[in-house]
């Protein structure tokens, strides 16, 4: 199992490329707010994240993901189950 | 009081910064005369429509309006009631026949409007544990059906193949599985690949639905759509349709081969809890649908025509949503929202009224001048259009 902080750093890693405005990246650190990302903006980097961890993000799962220590905690959970 | 209007206040800023620059409102045009499917009279002027889905121009018919007179003196202006209850009338059983003819299939269900088709359809059969798979660039209608199920819903790349097998292959295997698409997407025009995805689709043991509101009457043999134009409509387990486009009338419908499908009738709200449509509007509908099977020289004009416009704006130098004419759709994409309004008001000086289509409704985040073409439209007229743009788009600074 991937510790959290190994996590996040992965995704951060992921967040980079789409990170326009170069706002610093912590646990706490909004999507919509902080770094500005529009919908298509989401898609992308969700369509990233997914082939990434082999996973599936669905959109009901992704309204509850604000910030990036819920998508931390949210990948986390999928890649263990 | 928390004013419950307060989250509005950013699109009511950015309507009124838009009207402040002297554009008039896109969004409240009305048609005072109408006098033909391509003619319409708008601000005192005689304006060609060039935005009005009116794919087979049924709207004016001699067929189509008899039958609807007919019905509005025999069964009245109205059913006032549910379709499962006193709202089922001659007309609709035979508007209902009319469309299983067309598409060759066992069953049909006419709703209220193409809105509550996808509504129902979707909300109804993908529930609690379920899959919803669907194109990012999906209808709202689509996403407002997802919205109001239980399922979980999964979003992969416009039109791309890839990703949505990627998508399909990590669910569980024994889920149920809903794969959503459009035949044309309504944005842009352009067209999915459906025989790939219909097959990935299936080899993953998915259902499929496809939405074909904007190819029924012209793209394919026998005016099915794109699923029959590609081969595989037998594949596709539910066909969506409206009537608000090629036919002409009002109104939506799911036609399915699926043995169980009457039950549809008695479990889909957005079916169940409204009143069913008007006498007239059945009897117009079918009429216009078993003329639609024998149109192949209308839907020759009409890709004719598409194919001059999209050529037309590309030698004129617009930028256009498609690289080839793939429907009757040809949108031209616009630099920026107050430029594509102020392109949209100088069509509009040079009597031409096309849709304008901003986002949230378009991908990208593009503004677009979003042209549907009719079969009713004359080839002088698209010539007359091509000039309009010219004239309005070297007066905007766009070309």
């Amino acid at each position: 199992m991937t510790d959290r902080s190994e996590m996040f750093d992965r995704l951060k890693g992921l967040i980079e490329p789409f990170n326009k405005k170069g706002v610093e990246v912590v646990e706490t650190t909004t999507f919509a707010g902080d770094l500005e990302w529009d919908s298509l903006t989401v898609m992308d980097f969700v369509a990233e994240v997914e082939d990434s961890f082999d996973i599936i993000i669905s959109m009901n799962l992704q309204a509850e993901i604000e910030n990036v220590g819920q998508l931390v905690d949210a990948v986390t959970k999928l890649t263990t189950a | 009081m928390t004013d419950l209007f307060s989250k509005f206040d950013a699109l009511i800023a950015q309507r009124e910064g838009l009207l402040a620059t002297g554009v008039k409102d896109p969004f409240s045009l009305v048609m005072e005369e109408v006098k033909s499917p391509t003619v319409a009279v708008v601000n005192g002027k005689e304006t060609i429509l060039l935005g009005t889905y009116n794919y087979m121009g049924m709207t004016f018919d001699d067929d189509v309006i008899a039958a609807g007179k007919q019905a509005l003196d025999e069964f009245g202006a109205g059913t006032t009631g549910s379709r499962v209850l006193n709202g089922t009338f001659q007309g609709h059983k035979e508007c209902e026949d009319a469309l299983k003819e067309f598409y060759g299939m066992d069953h049909a269900m006419v709703f209220s409007t193409g809105y509550q088709a996808n509504l129902g359809i979707i909300s109804t059969i993908a529930g609690k544990g379920d899959y919803i798979i669907l194109d990012i660039d999906s209808h709202a209608s689509i996403y407002d059906g997802c919205k109001m199920g239980d399922a979980e819903i999964v979003a992969f790349r416009h039109n791309d193949v890839d990703a949505l097998e990627k998508r399909l292959k990590r669910l569980p295997a024994d889920a149920g599985k809903l794969v959503v698409l459009e035949g044309v997407y309504s944005m842009l025009g352009d067209v999915a690949p459906l025989k790939e995805m219909i097959r990935v689709s299936k080899e993953a043991g998915a259902m499929v639905l496809v939405d074909e509101a904007h190819s029924m009457g012209f793209i394919g043999e026998n005016g099915r759509g794109v699923a029959e134009e590609q081969g595989v409509l037998d594949d596709v387990d539910f066909v969506i349709g409206t009537f608000s486009k090629s036919v002409g009338t009002v109104g939506g419908f799911c036609v399915s081969n699926h043995p169980k499908f009457e039950i549809m009738r008695l479990v889909c709200r957005p079916y169940v809890f409204t009143a069913s449509l008007p006498p007239a509007v059945v009897a117009c509908s079918a009429a216009s649908i078993r003329k639609l099977m024998h149109n192949s020289n209308k839907r020759a004009h009409l890709w004719e025509n598409s194919r001059n416009l999209h050529q037309g704006l590309r030698d004129l130098g617009f930028q256009l949503g498609t690289p080839n004419a793939q429907s009757a759709i040809i949108a031209v994409v616009m630099p920026d929202l107050e430029k594509g309004a102020a392109m949209w008001a100088a069509l509009l000086e040079n009597g031409l009224y096309v849709n304008l289509a901003r986002p949230p409704a378009t991908p990208a985040g593009m503004t677009l001048l979003r042209c549907s073409l009719c079969a009713e439209h004359s080839s002088d007229q698209v010539a007359d259009i091509l000039n309009r743009f010219e004239r309005a788009g070297k007066a905007v600074g766009i070309i």
